[in-house]
């Protein structure tokens, strides 16, 4: 069998697939140095208050128990605050773990037991006794809401609401007026690997640690800033990642406290988190959002007032773009927008699968089809009325919008076109059938990213970058990029990811790293072909075909073989032969991509973001209140789709996550404690394989050289933004009820 | 998990004297998930699966007898149990998931314990779970706690699919101990909470549950077991009810009702039952009978949904009983 | 003073190969697979029996491998994802799970592959709505549903053609 180049585009099995069936994929609790010690890790039930004594000798009389590390006698960490910011950008102060005897939330870690078996740590954890002084507290988002503030200082990705003509006004006179309280609860990201770390001590005392996390570089930074260890004592690998969907774009607190211990014992070692314990750091805050919407008896849009407030801890500033969205995506002469955030004791909420814009979007989708029916439009039309060609919160172009494209495709496929206006109207035995559609959108974006090419004496070609696959496909993509690029086989390529000393790249995170791991690799890809045809003409080449091509430029390289363009297809030169020539062991670049000077003056003048247009039919019984999803279709315009078929379960599974926004999930706070207290598995449910249908994604055609070089947009987040307010209107179609309270659930 | 001992008796007798502080292990899907929560904290674990409790067979009289560990999933599929006792099957298909159900047994599902939160968090305050401390789900997150049977000590929900299938069955519970073996209602075999709520059945020490015995009317024909739930397999309910009718002319002339999921143990009602015979299936009729089965249900804080809920699952369960046409666990629209 | 290592025999034959020690009784079989015979593949998702990432097979059933104690199945057979391929060969389930993009992170996919396998066996196979309510004791959050539900399928039909073929 010839072996042939891939190209971008095209639907490729996972390269990883093999490792990911057969059970070979090691992710980061198992790897298993020699003399490894397992932590376990306790936690404060007292949410707010201080540690007041410890008594650990039972725990310490457990066989086989090492260590109990507390804040007591833990080893030195950095001394200033400011060393244990992380590179999420979040103001205010970091939470260090194990740093003083003050209790800031329910579950914060305030003792690890390091055992020789896992069973002992665990045994031993339920032993350590610690005494509390409780202080009063608030875990209540409502009474959060009383003291609802703008940091500041705000996020470095906040993008600050910009309000255009006067919407106060504008809203009065509207004819037609709508105006809703929308919340959506807590959720956890619930990645079905747990957190967990493996710091290996080598033979030189240097860490190599197997973390959870979607970022291995922002982990090294942070683990080197707040240790205080130099940048080559630690190395941070997580070539597999269990899922995160945000869960790890800060360094959890196992990770530090991991390390921690091994530099207290100077001996390997593993932290995992329970599932339990997965419900005592990061969070989708809590939301509420007043929306309140003027428009003309015709369905012109005149006025679009939000006003939406998110959870954040005492101690950080966690913001997301919550209320911007309709801004940017409609057309409507008066807008205007607030953000705040509310205070409460738990740990600091965080970035979430679409952070902002999967609370944002869907709540004002939500609001945007009850506007369509108070002008009696139908909610496609309505939308399309309304349809802003650019960016109408800053009165700035787009790269690209084929929204529209999106919201017509969609439509056909699901049949919208046979919809009954009027709710409740359509019915199938004691199920009550609705159809419902929302639009989504979500940033497009590209950071600098430098990969590193090498083709090796065997003529394999090697790629590398610190990027992060979390699910998301990016082995794949990123072979299929540099097998076009450079002109070799997939089968001929090497891709080495998750590793914080290969060459630089951004956390993986907010559907970025297709376009710029992406962009980087091709660079990378192309340069090396440059320096391979290079080398060989200065002093390779044997062949006459050979000499004569690279003079006049006609040597291509194809399908791993070097080929004249116009000589026979019989005179070829495999890469082992033309390394071999060059004389090299091996040839090697590595390149950075970067938008430059015009890329940086385009991304101030035009704005970019991902489009799609969502379909749902539910089918609910009347009576019972069981809410089924029977069908969903989604049209994304995402540029570029580098692997449709990888692209395709990208959008799917946000989608499957959106519909347990809408239908399920939710973290339940008692506000007496500051505890989650459905913490687990089967009290916090994400959707089963019965909840959900066959869901039938489309990509829409859309060229756009300019967002990013490859034309690449990225799918990671886009399935999120809509789905579940699509969803939830087609709730409102088959039952005539509005809920504007997520997860919208029986009996509710 | 604390660390305990392990031992695998192969008769009634050692099995049944045992040591303080000792628990009873059958399939293992409820105790040893409760020992990693620190729940329970056995020092001494008794394997019960070397004792010959695997059998299902049938009564001289015409009834089932199912062994203690027997699993759930191979109960569901035994020819005996589908064809004769399908509200059975279908109760079992209802919880949890395959793999659960290959593991848990008969014995062990009767003797699961509640999913309250409170319970389950060993940082909380739970009567039951640690007698005198409080009930904290009262006031808390209480959604998916009981409306029925509870107490001032415990809020709790006995969560059994299969547990309601056996009461509207009249199944009776036999079991051995050291002093000897004696038969229980299934209905009397869950005890309320009242003030004592960390005893849930009325298990001596050393007793152990060794079969099933279902009784030879078996409501072939007209029944059928309807969850609710917050997803649409592998949760608990938030409301069941299992129903058995004999119909005869479009006349009921024996009728047995129970509900999960809404009280603190496996919830029947004899008068709701006896309005039922002797009547026409009619919507009013089923509506006096959903109003006789909640009578006495107090509601929390987070859940008056439940009795919002309740008498809509049980008309429709009375719906489909009626006609014949029991509720699929595989298909998830509801006739 | 607690002593974990009063321990009992444990007797199991792992894909194949029998496996013999004395354990605490407290170590689950999830916990003996992947911290004592670094048979990592057999996934940790939840430890509570609410996920299905830790599924094997024990004596041919699938069953959720962190809730059973190692000593507590003398003499069973049990077969992880590790044993399921043969000779470097791929399960006709895993190549489907590879054909039909059925997984993203793969964590949750030895879980699945394993339940997969098992429920053929049980045949609730006949419909896609039948093999979603018995794949649902197998969660997974990047969503892959559809994929799992397409490569079941995919095997079906390909056992039914093996079997339409050895009929002819």
């Amino acid at each position: 069998m010839t072996l042939v180049s891939a190209k971008i585009g095209q639907s490729v099995s996972r390269i990883d697939g093999f490792a990911k069936v057969t059970g070979q994929a090691r992710y980061a609790a198992e790897p298993h140095p020699a003399g490894m010690l397992y932590g376990f890790i306790v936690n404060s039930p007292v949410v707010r208050g201080k540690i007041e004594a410890i008594r650990d000798e039972a725990a310490r009389a457990v066989p086989g128990v090492v260590e109990i590390m507390t804040h007591l006698n833990r080893p030195h960490t950095a001394l200033f605050e400011k060393s244990y910011v992380d590179g999420l950008g979040v103001p205010g102060s970091p939470y260090r773990p194990l740093h003083d005897g003050e209790i800031r939330f329910n579950g914060q870690p305030v003792a690890v037991v390091f055992a020789e078996t896992f069973e002992a740590a665990r045994e031993a954890a339920m032993l350590v006794e610690v005494d509390y002084e409780r202080w009063p507290h608030n875990a209540d988002f409502e009474a959060a809401l009383h003291q609802k503030y703008m940091p500041e200082k705000p996020r470095s990705n906040y993008v600050p609401p910009k309000s255009r003509g006067n919407a106060a006004e504008a809203y009065a006179l509207s004819p037609v007026k709508v105006e809703g309280h929308y919340h959506l609860a807590p959720e956890h990201h619930n990645p079905m690997e747990m957190h967990a770390t493996t710091v290996i001590v080598e033979d030189d005392g240097t860490f190599t640690v197997w973390d959870k996390t979607q970022g291995p570089q922002a982990v090294q930074a942070y683990l080197t800033s707040a240790l205080s260890l130099s940048k080559d004592q630690v190395r941070v690998r997580n070539p597999y990642v269990g899922g995160a969907f945000g869960s790890g774009l800060r360094a959890q607190h196992n990770v530090f406290l991991a390390a921690l211990g091994a530099k207290m014992l100077k001996r390997s070692v593993r932290v995992s988190l329970t599932r339990q314990q997965m419900f005592t750091h990061v969070f989708r805050p809590e939301a509420i959002m007043d929306i309140a919407l003027g428009a003309t008896l015709d369905g012109t849009l005149q006025s679009m007032i939000v006003q939406g407030v998110t959870d954040t801890s005492r101690f950080e500033h966690n913001m997301e773009n919550l209320v911007v969205w309709g801004l940017i995506n409609y057309k409507c002469p008066n807008a205007t927008a607030d953000y705040k955030v509310a205070p409460r004791d738990t740990y600091t909420s965080s970035d979430m699968r679409a952070p902002g814009a999967a609370t944002g979007v869907n709540l004002f989708e939500m609001a945007i089809d009850e506007m369509a029916y108070a002008c009696t439009m139908d909610p496609l039309k309505f939308r399309l009325h309304n349809y802003s060609d650019v960016d109408a919160m800053h009165d700035m172009p787009l790269t690209s919008k084929a929204l529209k494209e999106a919201m017509v495709q969609g439509a056909d496929r699901f049949g919208w076109h046979d919809r009954p206006m009027a709710p409740k109207s359509m019915r199938d035995g004691k199920e009550l059938v609705g159809w419902g559609m929302a639009t989504g959108i979500w940033d497009a974006m590209f950071s600098p990213t430098s990969a590193r090419a090498t083709l090796t004496a065997d003529g394999r070609l090697r790629i590398a970058t610190a990027a992060s696959d979390i699910g998301t496909g990016t082995y794949t993509i990123l072979a299929q990029t540099a097998s076009e690029a450079f002109g070799i086989p997939i089968e001929k390529i090497d891709i080495e990811l998750g590793d914080s000393t290969l060459p630089e790249c951004p956390t993986e995170g907010g559907s970025w790293t297709a376009a710029s791991a992406g962009a980087a690799v091709w660079l990378a890809c192309q340069s090396l072909r440059e320096k391979l045809f290079k080398t060989l003409s200065k002093n390779g080449s044997t062949s006459a075909w050979l000499t004569e091509g690279l003079s006049n430029n006609t040597i291509v390289l194809k399908d791993g073989f070097l080929q004249s363009a116009e000589a026979s297809e019989t005179l070829k030169l495999s890469l082992p032969e033309a390394i071999s020539l060059t004389g090299q062991e091996m040839l090697e670049v590595e390149e950075t991509a970067k938008p430059g000077l015009r890329g940086t003056l385009n991304q101030m003048r035009k704005a970019r973001f991902t489009h799609s247009a969502v379909f749902c039919e539910v089918r609910v019984d009347e009576d019972l209140g069981i809410i089924r999803v029977t069908r969903l279709v989604n049209a994304v315009a995402a540029g570029r789709i580098m692997n449709p078929k990888t692209a395709a379960s990208q959008v799917r599974g946000a989608m499957v996550m959106a519909t347990g926004m809408a239908l399920h999930e939710e973290s339940l706070m008692d506000e007496r404690v500051g505890r989650f207290m459905n913490h687990n598995f089967s009290e916090y449910h994400i959707p089963a394989h019965a909840d959900i249908p066959d869901m039938d994604v489309l990509f829409v055609e859309e060229n756009d050289p300019e967002v990013s070089p490859l034309g690449v947009k990225g799918v990671g987040e886009i399935g999120m933004c809509g789905t579940a307010a699509a969803i939830a209107n087609a709730i409102f179609h088959a039952t005539g009820h509005r809920y504007r309270n997520l997860p919208i659930i029986p009996g509710s | 998990m604390r660390h305990f001992s392990y031992s695998r008796p192969e008769t009634f007798e050692n099995a049944s004297h045992i040591p303080d502080h000792a628990r009873y292990l059958a399939g293992g899907t409820n105790l040893i998930d409760l020992m990693k929560s620190d729940v329970e904290r056995p020092e001494h674990v008794v394997d019960l699966n070397a004792l010959p409790m695997s059998q299902i067979e049938e009564r001289p009289a015409g009834g089932l007898r199912i062994g203690a560990l027997v699993t759930n999933a191979d109960t569901a599929a035994h020819p005996l149990v589908t064809e004769r006792y399908p509200l059975l099957a279908s109760a079992i298909l209802a919880g949890a998931s395959p793999q659960i159900r290959n593991r848990a047994t008969n014995g062990g599902n009767l003797n699961q314990r509640t999913r309250c939160h409170y319970f389950y968090d060993p940082d909380m305050a739970c009567n039951k779970r640690s007698p005198g401390t409080g009930c904290s789900a009262k006031g808390g997150r209480n959604r998916i706690m009981a409306i029925l049977g509870t107490s001032d000590a415990c809020i709790a929900t006995f969560p059994s699919d299969m547990c309601v299938a056996l009461a509207a069955l009249n199944a009776t519970v036999n079991l051995i101990g050291p002093e000897g073996e004696r038969a229980v209602a299934l209905r009397d075999y869950h005890r309320l909470p009242e003030d004592t709520p960390w005893q849930d059945n009325v298990l001596r020490k050393g007793e152990i549950v060794t079969s099933i015995d279902l009784p030879p009317i078996s409501f072939g024909k007209n029944h059928t077991y309807l969850k609710v739930r917050d997803r649409l397999s592998f949760a608990f309910a938030i409301v069941s009810v299992a129903v058995g009718l004999q119909v005869e002319n479009n006349t009921i002339r024996k009728a047995s009702i129970a509900m999960g999921g809404v009280g603190t143990k496996p919830w029947c009602v004899p008068e709701a039952e006896t309005l039922l015979e002797g009547k026409v299936p009619s919507p009013s009729l089923f509506r006096d009978v959903a109003e006789c089965l909640l009578q006495g249900a107090v509601t929390d804080r987070d859940n008056a949904a439940k009795l919002k809920l309740a008498p809509r699952v049980i008309i429709r369960a009375l719906l489909q009983a009626a006609a014949g046409t029991p509720q699929s666990q595989t298909y998830k629209s509801i006739s | 003073m607690t002593d974990l290592s009063v321990a009992s025999p444990c007797r199991l034959k792992i894909n194949g190969k029998s496996h013999t020690a004395d354990l605490p009784p407290c170590v689950t079989l999830l916990d003996l697979l992947r911290e004592r015979l670094d048979l990592t593949g057999t996934k940790k998702g939840c430890d509570h029996g609410q996920c299905g990432a830790c599924t094997v097979l024990v004596n041919g059933k699938r069953v959720k491998s962190c809730l059973i104690l190692a000593v507590s199945i003398p003499d069973a057979e049990i077969t992880t994802i590790e044993g399921l391929g043969s000779d470097g060969h791929l399960h006709p389930m895993q190549q489907a799970f590879i054909d039909r993009d059925a997984f993203q992170c793969g964590y949750c996919t030895p879980g699945q592959i394993m339940s997969a396998v098992a429920l053929l066996e049980e045949g609730h196979v006949r419909t896609r709505e039948e093999i979603r309510e018995f794949m649902s004791g197998n969660l997974c959050r990047c969503g892959a549903y559809n994929g799992i539900i397409d490569a079941i399928e995919q095997v079906v039909s390909q056992q039914l053609q093996n079997r339409a073929g050895e009929a002819a």
